[in-house]
């Protein structure tokens, strides 16, 4: 069996499922079912200071919809804890307590003064906490004051507030990253610099997620206006992936420990943030649509697949997809594939033909001997993988490489050899001297 | 099979109930979207299936309708009766995918229950034209033409043998295919265009005759679908409780009661098509105890799908192949008491041949559906060609008169499906406003 212990940045918890700091980790009575249910460990909600906040008394949620009303993706305008700090301090002391084994970590944010960050963290420390997220990540409301992403999206106060905290408290600090900025290894080598022991991301995507044809305002509606709210759920996965992986290849920030956040909704989404480089994943969306017992499905699956690969432990596999993320520069050009449609499962819906004829490269049939027949013209396919994506039958068009011959499209003869853009002939600035390398 | 739902049954009970907002979301997002259709190809209205589908699917079932209404103007009825089972949905490329086709049938009745709901005619007419046209016959293929000849502009003189339009939708059906009055209801809708004048009561043949029309009009369409009935050709006595098919589905559709209504006991229907289903479950559900359907031939043979054939099995029929009737038995007072048949088997060359073995089944009542035909003298008139009692025409529904165009079961090679006579009338108005255009 599979471990699925994890030990990040000195935190350790029985898996690496943590709830991140949302709704569902408000409040004591929240965070016990979810440790009944399992949950490795929480970032509590993000704290701030008294008097506390307030929140909007009408819908603080919109979503995004499949047609039979699966959730694609949540916004929200909900701001940090509406409680006072000290019932949440009580609390979280009291859980941490019962649950000796969980981790317990807790989100604050105060305004960018270093007196306010360095007195709410000798109270956090109090409650003997497992560690400190620091929120410069939420796109809506607090950011207006100061706050949450308008401190993540300048890298030199990330730097400045994660000095600051690590100089007063001994505990592990996590910084967590706003998704909403051009590029997000300024901010996570910001927050290197500052001393972090981690970064977290991502936090939520700023969005409105609908407009109201009705009533003209955007969802969700307060007394017919909208605001920029925080989006997430599976919808936001290919960003946080993106942006985690982007950390873990950065030179600057490689080896900076990430804990992996956005849209996980199965083992399969924690699996695939683990091997992009993060050591754990934070959940909310998922909880939040299905509620605390979607930790069973995560754990057990990803327990089977570690067991099936014959991964031990989670650290086995952190980071090993890492190395193949690469930059577009260094893809290899001599790699040539051709769609094959495998017709005993082909079902005639067309569909490959009709996007690869009008949006592509008029490389699959649509008849033959007067039939309806859709088939691969290796002659003009360029591999370009659409027809796999709209294929409704799983496995049906395959990407196959060529090995050997010549392209029919190119006249070009199948090497073997790797080939890049950098050394390419119709690159002008092509270095012509040097073979080509697969990384720099 | 039996996969639309027929829980429910009863015959002021809808065979397939209609779908509610969120089950016509979530079963249009099941539609692929499909190329070149294999839907739109099976349907003989050429429906843009995916079309529809995918307006359904984007919140507006309306513009759905249009899309249907535009090709099929009865998309409503035909949403009902059509055998979607052997038509679009056998097409559908889910059905060869997984065995479970898009409920295209229901969906389309989704959007049209949708436009039809509002009030308003979907349509305008065009101006005036001038030009005077006769429909015969207010059934599925004349209401089509009508509704199509209307919309160019031209005037339209509607004749209908019975006392209400609708012709088959109204009579011919059975009751849980169209609850509450959806025949009728359709007419109104198709009539709702302007520019159509009803004339009911008025028999071709008899009240007016097919010169004086193609004389007076600048074009005739004929819709007048078959009148008569075949007989099985068992010569005997007139016994009571020999009744036909199509008289008793008119009956029953047509009764403002029917706990008043005497379906019999022991029942015995004849026939392998749509109407010997409808009649045997209608019989079924009106109370008679034993009900028999019996065709000459084997079930692959029979013209109502598998679907049909199960749905009448589900509903307590009992279905018995190879065996065709050759006579009635009777008792001293003249009713029938039993049918007698002879079991038949196909031949090398896959001819029907009896075996000579017979069975007799106790009946208090037959009936008989064996098809129906043309009261060709009702043409007598005008000459025109025929094939096996049916009107010949042409790609156009043109017949061999150049005013005269014909459509729906009366014209020879038809399949017998409204759907294929909302087309003929559909094609025929567009044929005539080109010749008279």
């Amino acid at each position: 069996m599979a471990d699925l212990k994890s030990n990040f940045i000195g935190i350790e918890s029985p898996n690496p499922f943590w709830l991140a700091s949302a709704p569902p980790t408000d409040k004591a009575y929240n965070v016990n079912r979810a440790f009944e249910a399992g949950w490795g460990g929480v970032v509590w909600k993000t704290l701030g200071e008294d008097p506390h906040i307030v929140n909007v008394n009408g819908p603080r949620y919109g979503s995004v919809h499949s047609a039979d009303r699966r959730v694609i993706g949540i916004n929200n305008i909900e701001l940090i804890t509406d409680r006072p700090l000290q019932i949440n301090l009580d609390e979280i002391r009291q859980v941490k307590k019962d649950w000796p084994d969980r981790a317990v970590l807790v989100s604050l944010m105060v305004p960018c003064e270093e007196k306010n960050w360095k007195g709410i963290l000798k109270q956090v420390e109090d409650t003997g906490a497992d560690g400190v997220e620091l929120n410069f990540g939420c796109p809506h409301g607090m950011s207006e004051r100061g706050m949450g992403a308008a401190v993540g999206q300048v890298p030199d106060y990330i730097e400045m507030v994660t000095r600051w905290c690590k100089e007063t408290t001994s505990m592990p600090v996590i910084v967590k990253l706003t998704p909403n900025i051009t590029d997000i290894r300024y901010p996570a080598r910001a927050a290197l610099a500052g001393g972090a022991d981690a970064v977290s991301l991502i936090n939520t995507v700023s969005s409105i997620v609908s407009v109201n044809l009705d009533s003209m305002s955007p969802e969700p509606s307060i007394d017919g206006k909208g605001s920029h709210g925080g989006y997430c759920g599976p919808a936001v996965k290919p960003i946080a992936l993106n942006m985690v992986a982007q950390i873990a290849r950065d030179k600057e920030t490689a080896g900076l420990p990430v804990s992996g956040i956005g849209g996980v909704t199965t083992w399969r989404d924690a699996a695939e943030f683990i091997t992009l480089g993060a050591g754990n994943v934070q959940v909310c969306t998922a909880a939040m649509t299905y509620g605390f017992r979607v930790i069973d499905e995560m754990s057990s699956g990803l327990s089977r697949w570690m067991d099936e690969k014959g991964y031990r432990s989670i650290n086995d596999f952190v980071g090993l997809a890492t190395p193949n993320v690469t930059d577009w520069q260094y893809l290899n050009l001599n790699y040539v594939t051709k769609a094959k449609i495998d017709q005993d499962k082909c079902i005639k819906c067309g569909r490959c033909h009709v996007v690869c004829e009008d949006t592509s490269h008029q490389a699959i049939t649509q008849q033959k001997d007067g039939v309806r027949y859709f088939e691969v013209i290796d002659k003009e396919c360029v591999g370009c993988n659409l027809c796999v994506c709209v294929c409704p039958v799983d496995n049906c068009i395959t990407m196959e490489k060529m090995a050997g011959g010549t392209d029919p499209r190119t006249q070009q003869k199948i090497t073997d050899d790797y080939g890049n853009w950098t050394t390419h002939p119709n690159n002008p600035m092509a270095d012509r001297s040097a073979p080509a390398a697969d990384h720099s | 099979m039996l996969q639309k739902s027929s829980a429910q049954c009863g015959l002021d009970t809808d065979l397939h109930p209609p779908l509610t907002p969120h089950e016509a979301a979530v079963e249009s997002d099941r539609c692929y979207f499909c190329y070149d259709a294999p839907c739109t190809t099976a349907c003989p209205t050429d429906i843009d299936v995916p079309l529809f589908i995918r307006q359904i699917q984007t919140d507006n079932p309306s513009g759905a309708a249009m899309t249907i209404l535009d090709e099929n103007i009865l998309g409503g009825m035909c949403a009902r009766v059509c055998p979607t089972e052997t038509l679009c949905e056998q097409a559908c490329v889910r059905q060869e995918a997984e065995n479970n086709p898009v409920k295209i049938g229901a969906l389309q009745r989704f959007a049209t229950d949708t436009l039809q709901s509002a009030k308003d005619h979907p349509y305008t007419r065009a101006a005036e034209s001038g030009k005077q046209i006769a429909v015969v016959g207010a059934g599925p293929a004349g209401l089509a033409c009508a509704h199509r000849l209307s919309m160019y502009g031209h005037a339209v003189t509607l004749f209908d043998a019975n006392s209400k339009p609708g012709g088959l939708n109204e009579y011919g059906i059975a009751a849980y295919k169209a609850t509450d009055n959806f025949a009728q209801r359709e007419v109104e809708f198709v009539l709702d265009i302007g520019g159509i004048e009803l004339r009911q009561g008025q028999a071709l043949g008899r009240d007016f005759q097919l010169d004086a029309l193609a004389e007076q009009f600048d074009a005739v369409f004929l819709g007048v679908g078959l009148a008569d009935v075949n007989d099985p050709g068992i010569g005997t006595q007139p016994l009571a409780g020999v009744v036909n098919a199509v008289d008793f589905i008119a009956e029953l559709r047509q009764a403002a009661d029917y706990s008043k209504l005497d379906p019999g006991k022991r029942v015995v229907v004849i026939g392998g098509g749509m109407t010997a289903i409808d009649a045997a479950v209608q019989s079924r559900m009106l109370g008679a105890s034993d009900v028999t359907l019996v065709y000459r031939r084997g079930a692959a043979h029979m013209n109502a799908s598998q679907y049909e054939q199960e749905l009448a099995q589900t509903q307590g029929v009992l279905i018995k192949h190879f065996m065709q009737p050759v006579g009635f038995g009777g008792d001293d007072r003249g009713n029938l008491s039993s049918v007698e048949f002879e079991h038949t088997t196909l031949d090398e060359n896959n001819r029907l041949i009896a075996t000579g073995e017979r069975t007799s089944l106790d009946a208090d009542r037959v009936l008989i559906a064996i098809g129906q035909n043309m009261e060709v003298q009702s043409l007598s008139a005008v000459s025109l060609d025929m094939q096996h009692n049916r009107i010949v025409v042409d790609s156009e529904r043109r017949t061999s008169h150049p005013k005269i165009f014909a459509g729906g079961d009366c014209v020879a090679g038809g399949e017998d499906l409204t759907v294929t006579a909302v087309q003929d009338g559909k094609m025929a108005a567009e044929a005539i406003h080109r010749q008279l255009g």
